[in-house]
């Protein structure tokens, strides 16, 4: 009997006093504490983990807004000026062509009194020329002026008040990134502008206000950071998106379905397979190559375009989409083609009914992501010329939008962050700034869709 | 008595998966308007056997079927055969209910609508509603039959893909263990239909049970590692079979 227990043991002491033997369920014993150490050590590690990729993500998020916020408000200098007949249109004609030919440089004296006269109707004291006292306009104010005549001639010979930008000195004395020490160092701005700015404070012709300009204008070239704008580029990050989502979302999906639910296993679907998996490893940089020999050297099509911009980002885009559309094709479950199949449907039908409508959601929420992932891609572009171009208009139809020279979102932000002018970096932040809003809005949408249509079987 | 007419006429079939052999010279006669059960231990290949009957092993790529399946005297793995057309006339009801996740009326709509067997919304209303009358399922859901499919209990799921394998007008309907995700009660509501689905149609249900396959059909085929084994009336194999697997297998010393 003893000897059958024995052959019954697994282990070699069971049963004996060096076993485990009878011990109670309650308590520790120093197995079961050390096991409990571990699980407490791992769980530790983790939340380490976690917290410290949350301080990460909270430093960038603070970063970017305080240092990108200052972008959104602008300095502005308030002046009447009176549209002076003798200056604009010697002849007295009031023809649009001769009043064209006054240039930028032709407004200066119109606004140099302008501030010299506001100065004096203020009772501001400063040892300052009219000449001196123009430096804290910026120099987009005679631009802003000429357009503003050109817009209506009837407005010649009439006094309106303008709102002006200021020099981008000014407004970084307003924004503290000027002081009286930097400006003594340098030939523009010097302290005794900045006196006659706290004069105008004071009496409230220079003021920081929100500017609108930032988010719906156009990029402006190195002299003028002031008068720089994020729109434009937004638009050609726009239309390059819209190239994207059109090509690679019917083509990418067309070659997953063909691959997923048609193609016959074998060695060339084998590699077809692993080539669309290594091509969405590729370097995108790479892809920007491409596209510079393809669509411009040998195709001829326009440099800078958002069409070639969104080309590259399409070879870059698909691999994503296909493999995205293929995964979420693979999770609709076989039981529902088997009763497609079985009731007589054919492949194509089974696919178009039944498949492709539960895959939805995942293929969707794979073009959010891929088109995410294109609109925060920056190396491609700069082989095709979309960095360094200044978009100072923006386009006003399709084709254009398409055909003319833009800028995009990361291709402006990199361009903003090279530039000498500190007055640039702001901009760059802000540009970061709504660059993640982009972003992220695109993959909270991408997270809702997944959460609202998942698991409808 | 005249013989039955036989619908389903299998000889010398033999089915590979890739180098493995599932079946192995299979040749059994099927009658119609009766219910005939595959029996067997599992993995003995009535499954795929069942499956070769509307061709469904077609989408299994290293499955090979060979030898001749005859319906109604024509060879249905013959090249001018379209499966797709095959399994319209051919029904399959699975061994886990599978339902679109539809609503109930486009679950049963889904094949007349694909098959065009209805001229109108009126006509497909008729079908659909006769195809939930045969499934013993009308009057527990016509009060919400725009109620998604996926939402019924497991029995009244599978009378749904039953309603919607009647909804094509098959001739012939397959059945791969159709209560073996079910509970006692829905179990013998299926079956109870299956043995009115007999008077209409040639069903061929594949079991586990061997009280499910005495309680519902009337002829019994049983398998055994791939062959067929013995088949004949279900009352003579389970009383008096010929072959000792067979007898082993229904006294539980096999399976």
């Amino acid at each position: 009997m003893s000897n059958k227990a024995a052959d019954l043991a697994i282990h070699p002491r069971e049963g004996t006093a060096e076993g485990r033997g009878a011990a109670s369920f309650y308590g520790e014993d120093a197995r079961l504490r050390q096991r409990r150490r571990a699980e407490r050590r791992f769980q530790s590690y983790g939340i380490v983990a976690i917290g410290v990729s949350l301080l990460l993500l909270l430093l960038l998020v603070v970063t970017i807004i305080h240092n990108g916020r200052a972008a959104f408000t602008q300095s502005y200098i308030t002046l009447e000026v009176t549209l002076l007949p003798e200056v604009l249109d010697k002849n007295g004609t009031r023809n649009l062509e001769d009043i064209r030919k006054v240039s930028t440089f032709g407004y200066a004296p119109l606004l140099r009194h302008a501030l010299a006269q506001a100065v004096a109707d203020f009772d501001i004291q400063t040892p300052l020329s009219p000449q001196e006292m123009a430096k804290l306009l910026s120099m987009s104010a005679g631009y802003q002026l000429r357009s503003f005549v050109l817009e209506d001639i009837g407005r010649i010979g009439e006094t309106h008040k303008l709102r002006f930008l200021a020099t981008s000195r000014i407004d970084g004395y307003m924004k503290g990134r000027v002081n009286r020490d930097s400006a003594a160092r340098e030939r523009t701005i010097t302290p005794v502008h900045l006196d006659l700015a706290d004069a105008m404070i004071a009496v409230g012709i220079l003021e920081k206000t929100f500017n609108p300009d930032f988010i719906f204008g156009a990029d402006a070239s190195d002299q003028r950071p002031e008068a720089a704008g994020f729109g434009v580029a937004m638009l050609g990050s726009f239309f390059m998106m819209l190239v994207v989502l059109v090509l690679s979302l019917p083509i990418g999906v067309a070659a997953a379905i063909f691959l997923e639910e048609f193609a016959p296993r074998n060695k060339l679907s084998d590699l077809i397979e692993i080539s669309i998996s290594n091509l969405a490893a590729v370097p995108s940089i790479v892809f920007g190559i491409l596209a510079l020999s393809l669509f411009i050297n040998y195709m001829h099509l326009p440099q800078s375009a958002p069409l070639v911009g969104g080309l590259a980002l399409t070879f870059m885009t698909l691999p994503t989409i296909i493999i995205a559309t293929r995964a979420s094709l693979k999770a609709v479950p076989p039981s529902i083609r088997d009763a497609a199949l079985g009731l007589g449907a054919s492949k194509m039908q089974t696919v178009f009914h039944h498949v492709l409508p539960l895959a939805a959601p995942g293929i969707m929420t794979g073009t959010i992501i891929g088109l995410a992932q294109a609109l925060g891609e920056t190396a491609p572009l700069l082989l095709i010329g979309m960095i360094g171009f200044i978009a100072s208009n923006p386009p006003t139809s399709l084709s254009e939008g398409l055909l003319s020279p833009n800028s995009a979102m990361t291709a402006q932000i990199y361009e903003w962050a090279k530039r000498a002018d500190p007055a640039f970096a702001e901009r760059a932040w802000a540009g970061i700034l709504i660059l993640l809003v982009f972003l992220v809005s695109m993959n909270i949408i991408a997270i809702v869709l997944r959460h609202r249509f998942e698991h409808r079987w | 008595m005249n013989s039955p007419p036989i619908k389903i006429k299998a000889s010398g079939v033999d089915v590979h998966y890739n180098d493995t052999q599932a079946i192995r010279d299979v040749s059994v006669e099927i009658e119609d308007k009766a219910v005939t059960a595959f029996i067997g231990p599992s993995g003995c290949g009535k499954s795929t056997f069942l499956r070769c009957l509307n061709r469904m092993n077609d989408t299994i790529e290293t499955c090979r079927v060979s030898g001749s399946i005859q319906i109604d005297n024509q060879d249905i793995y013959d090249k001018r055969v379209d499966p797709v057309q095959l399994r319209a006339k051919v029904g399959i009801v699975f061994q886990k209910p599978n339902p679109f996740p539809k609503s109930i009326y486009d679950n049963v709509a889904y094949g007349p609508r694909i098959h065009g067997l209805a001229a109108d919304r009126r006509e497909l209303d008729a079908i659909v509603e006769k195809a939930l009358r045969r499934a013993a399922l009308w009057d527990e859901v016509k009060d919400r039959l725009q109620a998604p499919g996926t939402g019924l209990s497991g029995g009244q799921q599978q009378r749904l893909c039953i309603a919607r394998s009647v909804a094509t007008q098959p001739e012939i309907l397959l059945m791969d263990e159709p209560c073996s995700a079910l509970d006692p009660i829905a179990t013998a509501q299926v079956e109870q239909l299956i043995d009115e689905l007999r008077e209409k149609y040639c069903v061929v249900i594949v079991t586990h049970s061997m009280q499910q396959a005495a309680r519902v059909s009337q002829k019994t085929a049983f398998f055994h590692l791939g062959s067929l084994v013995e088949q004949g009336d279900t009352a003579t194999i389970f009383t008096n079979p010929r072959d000792s697997r067979t007898e082993n297998y229904i006294t539980g010393r096999i399976g």
